[in-house]
C-alpha cells in the first residue's frame, strides 16, 4: 500500500460521516505557505498529511539549533535552508504532494515580482493561481508585502501570527475588497491582561513557545480545510489568548480610505460583483438583545489608550470585540503639526546627490 | 516614548514629501532625491554637533544601502558595517537595518543581524508614514540601539576593540 492511501483512509471517513462532501478534492488544490518557521513548517506538515495537491514554500532563512524549541525541524538539519529541509521531510511523509520551494526574501525588489508570479501562476495546472496563500511570517514588513501582492492579484489569503511574548496568537482571513486587508487598520492585538507596553525586553527580542505556535497552525489549517473543502464556517479573525484561554472572534469590513490603492480598487469591484448577484431573501435570525437594566457595580468601559494617543488617533477607529485592541493608532490625515520642516526642492540630480553624500 | 535628545535630533532632520516606494518608477526617483537630501542634512547636523556616527551609500536604484557606523566608548571607536534593503512596501514599512558582523552575538537581533527595534519605533514610524525616511530610521532605530547594545556587548567581551585585538596578537 502506498503511503498516500494510508494517509487517506481516516480522512475519507470525514466524507462517510457527512462532514465533508468531497474530501478527494483536496488533491487538486495548491496552497502557498510564506514563511516556514515555527508556524509555517507545522502548517505545511498538516497540509501534507491531509493530502494537499501542491505546496509552494517561501522562506529565506536557514535551520538553526536555536529553533529547536519549536516543532518540525531536527538538529541534523541545521545549516540547511528551511524550505529545502521542509521539502525533504514532507516528501518522505507524503510523496504525492507536489512542491515548489523558494529560498529568498519576498520583500525585496529582486524577488517580489517572482513571488507575485508564482501566486498568480503556481497552481496545479501551470498558469492557474494558487487556491490560498498562508502568511506564516514573523514580521510586519513581510506581512505587508504579502498584503500588497494579494491586493494587486485579488488573491484570498490568511494572515497568522504569534505575539512576541508567545502567549497570544491569531489568524485572519483576508478576501481583497470584501474583508479588511492588512493595511486597512493598524494590526490587531489579542489583549492578555498583561501590559504589553511594559513588556520586559531586556536581552531578547522575542520569546517563542511550540504550544502557541502549534495552536495557531492548527487554527490556520483547520480554516484552510473549511475554506477549500467548503464545510463549516471560516473565521475571519480568530484570536488566542493563552493566559486566560480566551478566543475572541471578529469580522472587519475594509476601510474605504485604505492606504493601499489596490485594496480600494478591490473594494469597488467587490461592490459591483455584489450588485450583480441575484437578491436572496434574507432569513431573519432574531437574536435576543442584551439589556442591562441595572449596573450595581457601576462597571464602565474605560479606554486603555493614553490621552496623548487618543489625541493623535484618527477619528474613525474600528469598533473591536472584547479581548482585542489595535497595536497602535495612527493620526488622521493632515491633522499633524510638524516640528520639523519638509525637504526643499532641488535642481540637483540623483548622481550629484550621491556624490555629495560620498564626499561628506 | 523617545528621549528628549533624540526628539531634538529628529526635529532637525527634514521631512520627506513624496510617498513612493521602489516599485513606483519616476516617483521613486523623486523620493530617492529627498532621501539623499535628508540624509546629507542629518550627517551635516551630526558633524556640527560633534556627533558624526555613520556613512551610507546606495546602489544606483537606491534599493540597497550599505556603509559604516561607529560608536565611541571610553574614548575608543568601535566601527561596524551597516546594510539594508528598501522593501517593496517602503515607506509604509521601515527598512530593516542590519549589522551583519554582530549576527549571533546578541539576542537583540533577528536573523541576518537585523537589529531589534523598540516597541516605540513601529508606532512612531506608522504615524509618520511617508514623512519619515532613511535618516529618521537611523536616528530613531540604529542610533538608540548602538547606544544601549554596544556598551553592553563590550562589557560582556563579545565586542572587542580592533586595535586592541591587533596589539594582543602582536604580543
Amino acid at each position: 500500500m502506498s503511503s498516500a492511501s494510508n494517509v487517506g483512509f481516516r480522512l475519507m471517513a470525514l466524507k462517510r460521516m457527512g462532514i465533508v462532501d468531497n474530501y478527494e478534492k483536496i488533491r487538486e488544490y495548491t496552497v502557498a505557505v510564506v514563511g516556514v518557521g515555527g508556524v509555517g513548517s507545522v502548517t505545511a506538515e498538516m497540509l501534507t498529511r491531509c493530502g494537499i495537491g501542491k505546496l509552494l514554500l517561501f522562506d529565506y532563512d536557514k535551520v538553526e539549533l536555536a529553533n529547536m524549541n519549536r516543532l518540525f525541524y531536527q538538529p541534523h538539519q541545521s545549516g540547511m535552508s528551511k524550505v529545502e529541509a521542509a521539502e525533504k521531510t514532507l516528501k518522505e511523509i507524503n510523496p504525492d504532494v507536489e512542491f515548489e520551494v523558494y529560498n529568498y526574501n519576498i520583500t525585496t525588489m529582486e524577488n517580489f515580482d517572482h513571488f507575485m508570479d508564482r501566486i498568480k501562476n503556481g497552481g496545479m495546472k501551470e498558469n492557474t493561481p494558487v487556491e490560498l496563500v498562508l502568511s506564516c511570517v514573523d514580521n510586519f514588513e513581510a506581512r505587508m508585502a504579502i498584503n500588497t501582492a494579494c491586493n494587486e492579484i485579488g488573491q484570498s489569503w490568511f494572515e497568522s501570527g504569534v505575539s512576541e511574548n508567545a502567549v497570544s496568537g491569531h489568524i485572519q482571513f483576508i478576501i481583497p475588497g470584501e474583508t479588511s486587508c492588512f493595511a486597512c487598520a493598524p494590526p490587531l492585538v489579542v489583549a492578555t491582561k498583561t501590559d504589553e507596553r511594559t513588556l520586559k525586553r531586556e536581552g531578547v527580542c522575542a520569546a517563542s513557545l511550540p504550544t502557541t505556535m502549534a495552536v495557531v497552525a492548527g487554527f490556520l489549517v483547520q480554516n484552510t480545510l473549511k475554506y477549500l473543502l467548503k464545510f463549516g464556517e471560516v473565521s475571519y479573525y480568530l484570536g488566542y489568548n493563552a493566559l486566560q484561554d480566551f478566543f475572541p472572534k471578529y469580522a472587519m469590513k475594509p476601510n474605504p480610505q485604505c492606504e493601499d490603492r489596490f485594496c480600494c480598487k478591490q473594494q469597488i469591484s467587490f461592490k459591483e460583483r455584489e450588485a450583480l448577484k441575484p437578491k436572496v431573501e434574507a432569513v431573519e435570525e432574531k437574536e435576543e438583545e442584551v439589556v442591562h437594566d441595572d449596573n450595581p457595580f457601576e462597571i464602565e468601559l474605560v479606554s486603555e489608550m493614553t490621552e496623548e494617543e487618543s489625541k493623535a488617533a484618527e477619528g474613525e477607529t474600528p469598533e473591536l470585540t472584547e479581548g482585542l485592541r489595535l497595536a497602535y493608532t495612527t493620526p488622521s490625515q493632515n491633522t499633524q503639526e510638524d516640528a520639523s520642516a519638509s525637504i526643499e526642492n532641488t535642481e540637483k540630480s540623483i548622481e550629484e546627490l550621491m556624490k555629495e553624500m560620498k564626499g561628506l | 516614548m523617545v528621549d528628549e535628545a533624540t526628539k531634538r535630533t529628529l526635529a532637525k532632520i527634514p521631512l520627506l514629501k513624496t510617498k513612493a516606494g521602489p516599485r513606483d518608477g519616476e516617483l521613486w526617483v523623486q523620493r530617492l532625491k529627498e532621501e539623499y537630501m535628508s540624509l546629507i542634512k542629518y550627517v551635516q547636523n551630526n558633524k556640527e554637533s560633534d556627533n558624526d556616527w555613520f556613512r551610507l551609500e546606495s546602489n544606483k536604484e537606491g534599493t540597497r544601502w550599505f556603509g559604516r557606523c561607529w560608536y565611541i566608548h571610553e574614548l575608543l571607536r568601535y566601527e561596524f558595517d551597516v546594510e539594508f534593503d528598501i522593501p517593496v512596501t517602503y515607506p509604509t514599512t521601515a527598512p530593516e537595518i542590519a549589522l551583519p558582523e554582530l549576527d549571533g552575538k546578541t539576542a537583540k537581533m533577528y536573523r541576518g543581524g537585523k537589529i531589534c527595534l523598540t516597541d516605540h519605533f513601529k508606532p512612531l514610524w506608522a504615524r509618520n508614514v511617508s514623512k519619515f525616511g532613511i535618516a529618521h530610521a537611523m536616528a530613531l532605530g540604529l542610533g538608540p540601539w548602538l547606544a544601549v547594545e554596544i556598551p553592553d556587548l563590550i562589557s560582556k567581551g563579545v565586542v572587542t576593540h580592533k586595535e586592541k585585538q591587533a596589539e594582543g596578537a602582536d604580543n
